[in-house]
């Protein structure tokens, strides 16, 4: 007999296959041609627009929402891929309720903004369902230029290196290119395989060569990039996970998300992931929700996610946190996990209650927990590095790091927060920085 | 509760809003729907004289512009006058006038300019019982070509002339439809009072090519790769059609001659616009074309409501109310001054009036760089541009300048007198001040 939400234990297969596909099912389905025409009327097209200050990688957002209401959406992803390569992905994964769509004046005006995340996914999907590429390379430069991680920050700057002329080769630890964009978000905001899609798209403008299964430190060495590439532009992430510092926490099942999170986007069928029938995530950014709403839509009876601080204080966006609580994710705040429980594998897990200095108030309680999902933060991975500041890669100006001839950008480096945009910021201004550096030493 | 009942030259409805002579009313069916929806009255659709029918084109006979949303904004159509038979016609008006003795029944009338044909086609109208008749003046395409509709309303002349025949041969109230397809609607309104006509109806559709369709290299609507000019009309015609209504409403050699406002009349505010402004009743198509005949009973319960709210008692008190006021721009009040004011509670920060005003008016709006948007009173002219261009309803106002004050603009003493272009020195061609 098959499993369903009340086996015990661990199981896969909890849900009928039609029910994991509509779980899975892309969270905001893209919008028709009427419907993107009626969102893109609701533009005031701000002068000076807040939107646009509010984004990373500042987008002309009036501008190419007022291209899709004139009926030229291809003209309007122009406009957003010309400043944002991964602007398909940002367009699904952006926390626009708290950049560019808190910024909109209709916000402020109404508290319904103009859907700009969802309009920019419409023009872009357009453009990227179309054959070729809307860019074009200068004439070849003859510099070759290194960039490690084919995530959002290493893709952003070795398409605009591409673009300026050079020759770029981007080494990846994993097996296929893109980053988290691949491995580190939820299923249900990148369908059918875009992440692969987009970056093949991405590479379409030529020059890029991606070299996968290649780890820095232990297939190559920076030493060895800097003396063979005329730049080298680190974009790794943050490869270490934090440790959760409670006793027992190395029982079984006592796992990372981020790995859960990867496994999912990498399954073929979601009916064959085990899942437990009480799941604990314990953290509060977005991978933590990441986890949790998975771990429901796989089928779990009963997933808690805890936090150690209150409410206010969660990465985790208010949208982000409704859409776990709509998806019957039960949230705990202000507990901290104090001990392990079980023979071998976790059975339960006891939590101390703490105020937001994180001060215990004396109470505990316990979780019945067949897996804990440990979203406590990342951190960044690696030896030989340049220096580094607060436990990232030291950066100032466009990336530029301790070392000369190296830049860094993305969720490794210093400055500006943990987003696929802010990283595609930071790879894109490496690159121009890049250029420019390489162009006047002539 | 205000009596919308209506009386415009003798012909009584129940209320003022009236369905023009136009596809909806064609035919028996949609006259009672119409009717049973609760229309006040209907011009029927303008009938020919005896004989084969006209046909109409078998492609797309309408175009249109749309606003946000596909709202339609305007309409433009190349359909002809009636393309059924006299006989069937004037049986099927027959009927619905006996089942409906209260409502209206205007039937719009187009023969060629020979008395004998008009002579021949009263006598038929007069005997189904109709309160009166319209004499279609306006369409101008197709009809047109042939010497009819808008060929005729070009022709002070010819209105007079058949308005004289009609007068002539009918006991009925004669209402000469006008085309506003000529440069002073004063001119033909002027030669059908001449010609003893009881009322004008304006305006009728406006010559258009709505929109040329950049595939085909074609104007839209386009039939077998070709296009022609049509009649435009809904709301986007509405301020042509009110200055026209206006023109005719304060002109001294017309005072008096009962207007029936037609022109983009889609709401009850457009409505009583049209009565403010001199028209005795409104008559209605595109509206109607668009929604359904249900919207006559927002525009009942809207003119009751709003007339209850001024205290007036029937849409009678309400005609004409606008008209004093329209003037001439030389009679405009220029010790008048106000200024912009924006108000930062309402303000949301689109910055729409700065673009506005920076980039194409008088850079009297600054901008700090923490967004508030705040008016210049040393540069501002009042000229209103960042009120229209504001999407908050009353975010930015205009405030009259007390007089006695200083216009920071001008540095002169806002006066309190009136004082207007004729007697202003600057003017050439002043007038003595008294």
């Amino acid at each position: 007999m098959s499993a369903n939400a009340l086996t015990p234990g661990i199981a896969a297969g909890r849900l009928r296959s039609d029910d994991l596909q509509q779980n899975f099912a892309d969270l905001h389905p893209p919008m028709g041609q009427h419907e993107a025409q009626v969102a893109a009327d609701r533009c005031y097209f701000c002068h000076d627009a807040p939107c646009v200050t509010a984004c990373p990688t500042a987008i002309d957002i009036p501008l190419f929402i007022r291209q899709i209401a004139t009926g030229t959406p291809e003209a309007a992803a122009k406009t957003i891929l010309s400043q944002n390569i991964l602007g398909g992905m940002c367009a699904r994964v952006c926390p626009t309720e708290t950049l560019c769509e808190q910024a909109c004046v209709r916000e402020t005006a109404e508290g319904k903004p103009v859907r700009i995340g969802q309009l920019q996914r419409h023009a872009t999907d357009i453009l990227q369902a179309k054959a070729g590429h809307p860019f074009s390379r200068a004439a070849p430069t003859g510099r070759r230029i290194a960039v490690v991680g084919a995530g959002p920050a290493g893709l952003a700057c070795a398409h605009r290196l591409a673009m300026k002329g050079h020759d770029v080769v981007v080494f990846d630890a994993r097996p296929k290119a893109g980053g988290l964009n691949e491995y580190g978000i939820a299923s249900y905001k990148s369908t059918d395989d875009f992440a692969q899609a987009e970056v093949n798209w991405l590479l379409g403008i030529g020059g890029i060569s991606v070299q996968n299964g290649q780890a820095l430190g232990r297939d190559i060495t920076l030493a060895q990039l800097q003396a063979q590439y005329d730049a080298v532009f680190l974009g790794i992430g943050l490869g270490g996970v934090n440790a959760l510092g409670a006793d027992g926490d190395d029982k079984q099942n006592v796992l990372d998300a981020v790995d859960f999170i990867a496994d999912l986007r990498q399954a073929s069928d979601m009916a064959t992931l085990p899942i437990g029938r009480d799941v604990v995530v314990i953290g509060g950014g977005m991978t933590a929700i990441d986890a949790a709403v998975q771990a429901k839509l796989l089928g779990a009876l009963n997933v808690t996610l805890v936090y150690r601080r209150g409410r206010a204080r969660m990465n985790a966006s208010p949208f982000e946190q409704d859409l776990a609580a709509s998806k019957g994710v039960r949230i705990i705040t202000n507990a901290t996990p104090v001990q392990v429980l079980g023979n071998g594998a976790v059975r339960e897990i006891e939590f101390a209650y703490t105020d937001d200095t994180l001060t215990p108030t004396g109470d505990t309680f316990r979780l019945a927990a067949d897996q804990v999902f440990k979203a406590i933060g990342q951190t960044l991975a690696g030896s030989g590095l340049p220096d580094t500041d607060k436990g990232k890669i030291a950066t100032v100006g466009a990336g530029r790091t301790s070392i000369a001839g190296v830049w860094a950008g993305g969720d490794c480096a210093t400055g500006g927060d943990d987003l696929t945009v802010t990283a595609v910021a930071q790879g894109r201004d490496a690159a121009e920085d890049i250029h420019a550096t390489l162009t006047a030493e002539g | 509760m205000a009596d919308l009942t209506s009386n415009f030259v003798g012909i009584k409805s129940p209320n003022p809003f009236w369905l023009a002579s136009a596809p909806p009313t064609d035919k028996e069916y949609n006259v009672r729907r119409a009717f049973e929806a609760g229309w006040g009255g209907v011009v029927w659709k303008t009938l020919g004289e005896d004989g084969p029918p006209v046909v109409n084109v078998n492609g797309p006979r309408y175009g249109a512009i749309w606003g946000a949303d596909r709202r339609l904004l305007g309409l433009n159509n190349i359909e002809l006058i009636t393309d059924r038979p006299l006989h069937v016609n004037l049986q099927e008006i027959k009927s619905v006038k006996r089942d409906y003795p209260d409502r209206a029944m205007i039937v719009s009338l187009m023969v060629p300019c020979v008395e004998e044909a008009w002579k021949a086609i009263l006598p038929l109208v007069e005997e189904t019982g109709a309160d009166g008749v319209e004499l279609n003046f306006g369409c101008p395409h197709g009809m047109s070509e042939r010497g009819m509709g808008s060929a005729v309303g070009q022709v002070p002349e010819y209105i007079e002339m058949v308005t004289r025949w009609v007068k002539q041969n009918t006991r009925m109230p004669c209402i000469v439809k006008l085309t506003p397809n000529i440069t002073d609607i004063r001119k033909p309104a002027a030669a059908a009072k001449a010609g003893g006509a009881d009322a004008v109806s304006l305006i009728n559709t406006i010559n258009s090519i709505t929109s040329v369709n950049l595939d085909l290299f074609a104007p839209e609507p386009t039939i077998d790769g070709k296009g022609a000019h049509g009649g435009y009309c809904g709301p986007a015609v509405k301020p042509i059609a009110l200055n026209m209504v206006a023109e005719i409403a304060r002109s001294a050699d017309l005072r008096g001659l009962p207007i029936s406002g037609i022109g983009g009349v889609t709401t009850w505010r457009d409505a009583a616009e049209y009565l403010a402004m001199g028209a005795g009743n409104v008559q209605v198509c595109t509206a109607a074309m668009t929604y359904g005949f249900k919207i006559v009973q927002e525009m009942i319960s809207g003119l009751s409501d709003y007339l209850d709210s001024k205290d007036m008692h029937s849409p009678a008190e309400l005609i004409g109310r606008a008209v004093p006021n329209t003037s001439d721009w030389q009679h405009l009040n220029l010790n008048y001054i106000s200024k912009a004011k924006i108000n930062q509670d309402l303000c949301i920060s689109c910055g729409r009036c700065y673009a506005a005003c920076e980039d194409t008016s008088h850079q009297a709006i600054a901008m700090s760089d923490d967004r508030v948007f705040t008016v210049k009173d040393d540069e501002c002219v009042a000229c209103n541009l960042c009120v229209n261009v504001c999407p908050v309803e009353n975010c930015i106002t205009m405030e009259q300048m007390a007089p006695g004050t200083t216009d920071p603009r001008t540095g002169k003493l806002v006066e309190a007198d009136y004082g207007n272009w004729t007697t202003h020195p600057n003017n050439p061609n002043r007038v003595a001040a008294e």
